[in-house]
């Protein structure tokens, strides 16, 4: 049940939204409501669709047919005004290589009106953060997978949006950074108020940070509710059991790992 | 509203300035376009009672090289959407129209820099500006042609998906512009279908306008160039403007 008192106002609305690519369905009449405030994990195998719905959401896909709102605005018809609500992380490397880890962030905080004065505070305590202040003037380019994905995840926290979408935000860190940045996302959460809508493929940190879930499989919501509720109702132990139970013990496409790894190595 | 102009232009600025390789490849070209042509062409021109043919070549020269820079920062929107950082910017709250004018101003200052180094290395192999009274009409010129052709790579770029489509651009589009802009050699006497080609190339006007300026005096027809240069510029801006904001990901 939840823990804390959520606002009646919705982040997300989405009713039976679609998204084909040519004959392919992607994202097949799904839908689903995300609170304000909400910590809401959306998970799902290899090619589920769970990026695809994000791009919908953020204003970068056109959707095929269904209604999608974000604080009530339409992504397809009032991109602005949803801009105005959300920050993301997303899945894949969004850094620009030629310039430095600094201005990388400060450039992100001009886009996202931030004022000067809170600018260089926050750049300052986000790069200590991730530990990237010693290297803030070196280009991004020299970076490793790991430390481009703090960066990313610190930039995506200078402005304090109402919405986080964040995508796989933890892929390819060591497990000490991964409970260093869930520990300061759900702080964000609880102090702010920010809704967090997120995917991610480790179950523990699904089961661990959301409040609610929707697991989507071939493009299509198979399940959605409180996480205890979905491994009681699948008479399991844990959300990677009932996960497992309810999406099949096939592999999609390639095998998760083979695709963990092409993704990191876009990133050396 | 200007920030985010701003910090797209500095980016422009940013990338160009710090990629070494490239800033010593762009200004390998026209060096060698003019040691090559000035060089190879000269005596035949002369001898075909065209005259001084450095005085010829220049501006076409420096015309070339605002093109070929202008449309490769331009095209660097394929660039952003393979390596990720478009969405960076398309998801910001800003609108695109304002992501895409810091852009194409960042661009077009690069092109147009590179334009006037490009003048001055040719005043080195004998170039002379006849009226330097003209030099100010001269810049505008060359950055309407640094603007109108950074606004046509971002349009082109916009409908792309990948860097395969590279040399697509690079044979159909900028070298048919180049070479049948008179940069090279006067426009006269071509075929019917060249020459309508000629005609429709914002380019020609923008070499024209230059030629004039850097080296004629002002003629006549110098203000029809300059018109159909800030017309066509707009129009390219326009669409560039309107295809960058339909960019999906
Ligand atoms: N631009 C595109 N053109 C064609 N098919 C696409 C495109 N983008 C995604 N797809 C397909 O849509 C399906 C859903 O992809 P999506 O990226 O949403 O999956 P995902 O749930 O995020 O998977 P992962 O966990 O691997 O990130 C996949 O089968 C993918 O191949
Ligand atoms: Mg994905």
């Amino acid at each position: 049940m939840p823990r804390k008192n959520l606002n009646k106002e919705l982040a997300i609305k989405v009713e039976n939204l679609s998204k084909k690519f040519g004959d392919f369905t992607a994202v097949d009449n799904i839908s689903f409501q995300v609170k304000q405030g909400e910590m809401f994990a959306f998970l799902g195998p290899n090619g589920a669709g769970k990026t695809t719905t994000i791009k919908m959401l953020t204003t970068l896909l056109n959707q095929t047919k269904g209604l999608m709102r974000v604080y009530g605005h339409d992504p397809q018809t009032d991109k602005n005004l949803v801009r105005n609500n959300f920050g993301i992380v997303f899945q894949d490397q969004s850094l620009d290589d030629e310039l430095t880890a600094y201005e990388n962030m400060e450039f992100h905080a001009v886009l996202y009106h931030v004022e000067k004065e809170e600018r260089k505070k926050r750049i300052e305590s986000l790069l200590k953060f991730v530990s990237l202040w010693d290297r803030k003037n070196d280009l991004v380019k020299t970076f490793s997978g790991g430390m481009r994905r703090r960066l990313e995840i610190a930039r995506g926290l200078i402005h304090r949006p109402k919405i986080l979408f964040l995508d796989e935000p933890t892929i390819g860190l060591d497990p000490q950074t991964r409970i260093h940045m869930w520990e300061y996302i759900k702080k964000l959460n609880k102090e702010e108020n920010m809704t967090v809508f997120f995917t991610t493929h480790y179950m523990e940190e699904a089961e661990k940070y959301a409040d609610r879930l929707a697991i989507i499989d071939s493009g299509k919501i198979i399940t959605q509710g409180f996480v205890n509720e979905i491994i009681k109702s699948t008479k399991t132990n844990s959300l990677e059991e009932a996960f497992l139970k309810l999406t099949g013990k096939s592999i999609r496409d390639e095998s998760a790992k083979s695709i963990d790894r092409m993704r990191m190595g876009r990133k050396v | 509203m200007i920030g985010p102009i701003y910090v797209m232009w500095l980016r422009q600025i940013k990338r160009y300035t710090r990629s070494k390789s490239r800033m010593i490849g762009s200004f390998a070209q026209p060096i060698l376009f003019l040691l090559a042509f000035g060089f190879g062409f000269g005596p035949i021109y002369q001898k075909a009672g065209g005259g001084d043919y450095i005085q010829f070549l220049a501006p076409g020269i420096i015309a070339m090289s605002t093109l070929f820079t202008a449309m490769f920062t331009g095209i660097e929107v394929i660039w952003d959407r393979r390596f990720g950082f478009l969405k960076e910017t398309l998801v910001a709250p800003v609108p695109r129209i304002q992501i895409m004018i810091g852009r194409t101003l960042g661009g077009a200052t690069v092109a147009f820099a590179h334009g006037i180094l490009v003048a001055i290395i040719a005043m080195f192999v004998g170039f002379k500006i006849t009226n330097p009274m003209n030099i100010p009409l001269a810049l505008l010129f060359l950055f309407l042609i640094a603007l109108l052709f950074t606004a046509l790579g971002t349009a082109v770029a916009s409908k792309l998906e990948d860097m395969q489509a590279f040399p697509l651009i690079m044979n159909f589009l900028i070298m048919p512009i180049f070479f049948l802009s008179g940069a090279l050699f006067p426009l006269n006497g071509l075929p019917k279908a060249i020459e309508i080609f000629t005609k429709i190339n914002p380019l020609t006007y923008g070499v024209n306008g230059l030629r004039a300026t850097l080296t004629g005096g002002v003629q006549t027809g110098l203000m029809m160039n300059l018109g159909v240069m800030i017309v066509v510029t707009i129009v390219i801006g326009l669409i560039g403007s309107y295809m960058f904001s339909k960019i999906e990901i």
